[in-house]
């Protein structure tokens, strides 16, 4: 390549390859206003190297004459790669800024409340009426899901309430053991496996096993137009989809909830006999003792909020997914992040009832 | 006699028991645009996953550019793959990344093109599928053929010298299809790329096929020019000529 008399010549191969070196070296010459680009000794081209002539006569616009001597192998190709009369739209990359990202998501939660409230009366009232009129629900699918939701969860909610027992025992035993009041650690786990950690251990696993199922599931339906398919065929999304689950989550979740107590607190009985030397019939009377009948109300019911909210959530999100696949994973992210969030804001509100008492 | 730019021996592919090429041999010309036909299902998609190893064959060679490819380590393939551009048959655009940046990746990543002419690259590439103006969309946000034309975009957007095509006109007008057409062949004229294309479409095969390999039931029925696939006396080959479709 050499600039001879404002003509820049060039030769050989002009592609992908030699063009990067190409551009380095012209960029030496880049004072000298160019009228003419000459192509004679030009072997071959491709778009990259068409891009190049292209650069370099919008660089020189304002004295560019013409390409000089073209051979006639390579006139159509340049002909067809050229970008000098098309037009396109300029390239966006955007990136919103902090204060706008703060606007937009405060709308977004606004919306998001509506769509919420809208989903849960709608949610609730198809599971209603699916009591009286099972049409428009797939065939077995609560009893399916059941299995799902509640079966396959026992073992590791079994396993988790069982080592949380023993944890929260063992921490205070230490401690009550220092005062010769060993005796209240019945009544401690019981209380807190019952108040506490039975129902928000379990909802934190079941929003990570079936929240998150539930997200992708329906997610991935929208994503591949099988929600679509279903609108086609006259059949309500919600109803078919969504409501068997939520039957389902609301029959397991009461006897996940109790389960997870039971198992708790035999976290404690054994601590208690073999760590304190406690009776059996101590730790259990103690702990008959202490917990009433609303008690183990409240915790089921507790337990049946916070299942309605992951479902409901996962829905919610499931159903907002946007793009194809990769929505698929961010929304399941979300609904997971969000009904535990949820579950535990939920349950601040309920320990605003133990205020009293 | 010409050289074959890719030749094909005796591959066999399975998927588990199922198999869905059996004995399979075919030689692929460089400056040819070669139409793979077959009825739905007969493994023409399999077919090209083989040749590019995104599915292995059981067994046979397959050699492209002379080399011996079935064995070869990734990072020699890898090589090889440089110089060939794919069309998938759903277009599998990144859905994460606009259109821009879906065509800019194998410029990205396979050359040392400075930005300003990459970007030239891709919007006369993106503007040959008439796709100027959907630059900043996301392929979420496009029609299945525009989608379909934004892949094809990519797949030429390093001049590769082998382009395959897995049916790159369903689902586009004949209009719009007609410019296809008169791209693929400007793409073999212009830069001389030897192409591979699965269609059904037959006012396309008379405008771009020099070429015509026959699959059926996982075998070649049929290889050669178009005009002898016209005479060749196999019924099913002549019947798919006269009506445009397979079987009855
Ligand atoms: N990933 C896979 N796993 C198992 N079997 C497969 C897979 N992909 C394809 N097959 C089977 O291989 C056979 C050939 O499929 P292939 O996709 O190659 O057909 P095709 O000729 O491209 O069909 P079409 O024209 O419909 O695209 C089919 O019977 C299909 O069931
Ligand atoms: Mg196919």
């Amino acid at each position: 390549m050499k600039i001879i008399e404002k003509t820049l010549i060039l030769q050989g191969e002009i592609n992908k390859f030699t063009v990067p070196n190409l551009l380095n070296r012209w960029e030496k010459y880049t004072s000298q206003k160019l009228e003419y680009i000459d192509l004679e000794k030009v072997i071959s081209i491709d778009s990259a190297g068409v891009a190049f002539l292209d650069v370099i006569q919008l660089k020189n616009q304002d004295s560019f004459r013409k390409l000089l001597n073209i051979p006639i192998n390579i006139s159509q190709t340049i002909k067809t790669f050229s970008s000098l009369e098309i037009t396109v739209e300029a390239i966006k990359r955007e990136r919103s800024g902090f204060i706008e990202n703060i606007g937009n998501s405060f709308f977004k939660y606004k919306e998001a409340i509506v769509d919420i409230s809208y989903l849960t009366t709608e949610v609730i009232f198809w599971s209603f009426v699916g009591i009286f009129n099972r049409k428009g629900q797939r065939k077995d699918s609560v009893i399916q899901q059941s299995i799902l939701i509640g079966m396959e969860a026992i073992g590791i909610i079994g396993s988790l309430s069982l080592i949380f027992g023993l944890i929260m025992a063992l921490q205070s035993a230490a401690l009550l053991r220092q005062f010769g009041t060993e005796v209240f650690l019945a009544d401690m786990i019981a209380v807190l496996m019952v108040r506490e950690m039975g129902p928000i251990l379990t909802a934190i696993l079941v929003a990570g096993r079936s929240g998150s199922a539930i997200a992708s599931e329906i997610a991935t339906m929208k994503v591949t137009e099988e929600i679509d398919a279903l609108k086609i065929m006259a059949i309500d999304p919600i109803r078919y989809v969504v409501v068997p689950k939520f039957n389902a989550i609301t029959l397991c979740m009461p006897l996940l909830v109790t389960l997870s107590m039971i198992i708790g607190i035999s976290g404690g009985l054994l601590i208690s006999i073999f760590y304190l030397d406690l009776s059996i019939v101590t730790f259990v009377t103690r702990v008959l003792e202490v917990l009433t009948f609303s008690n183990i109300l409240i915790a089921l019911l507790k337990g049946v909020v916070f299942a309605w909210a992951i479902v409901i959530i996962g829905t919610y999100f499931g159903f907002k997914v946007e793009g194809g696949a990769e929505g698929v994973g961010k929304a399941t992210t979300a609904s997971v992040v969000a009904s535990i969030f949820a579950v535990i804001v939920l349950d601040a509100i309920f320990s605003l009832e133990y205020l009293g008492g | 006699m010409k050289v074959p730019i890719i030749s094909v021996k005796k591959i066999v592919a399975k998927y588990g028991e199922n198999t869905v090429l059996k004995d399979v041999t075919v030689d692929i010309f460089p400056n040819e645009i070669t139409v793979i036909l077959g009825g739905s299902g007969c493994g023409k998609t399999t077919f090209i996953k083989n040749i590019l190893q995104l599915y292995k064959p059981f067994s046979g060679s397959i050699k492209i550019f002379g080399e011996e490819t079935v064995g070869l380590f990734p990072e020699e393939f890898n090589k090889i793959l440089e110089k060939i551009g794919m069309l998938f048959q759903n277009g599998a655009l990144l859905n994460s990344v606009n259109i821009f940046d879906n065509v800019s990746i194998p410029l990205e990543q396979h050359t040392v093109l400075p930005a300003e002419i990459i970007e030239k690259i891709i919007k006369v590439k993106l503007n040959l599928v008439n796709l100027g103006h959907v630059i900043n969309l996301f392929p979420s946000e496009l029609s299945g053929g525009m989608k379909k034309r934004a892949a094809l975009a990519r797949a030429i957007a390093l001049d590769p010298e082998i382009l395959f095509c897995d049916e790159p006109s369903a689902g586009l007008d004949p209009i719009t299809s007609e410019n296809l057409d008169n791209l693929i062949l400007k793409l073999k004229e212009q830069l001389n790329m030897t192409i591979i294309i699965v269609t059904h479409e037959l006012a396309s095969i008379h405008r771009i096929a020099n070429r015509i390999i026959f699959l059926d039931e996982g075998e070649v029925l049929f290889q050669g020019t178009l005009a002898e696939a016209k005479n060749c006396g196999i019924q099913e080959v002549e019947h798919f000529f006269e009506v445009g479709k397979f079987g009855d």
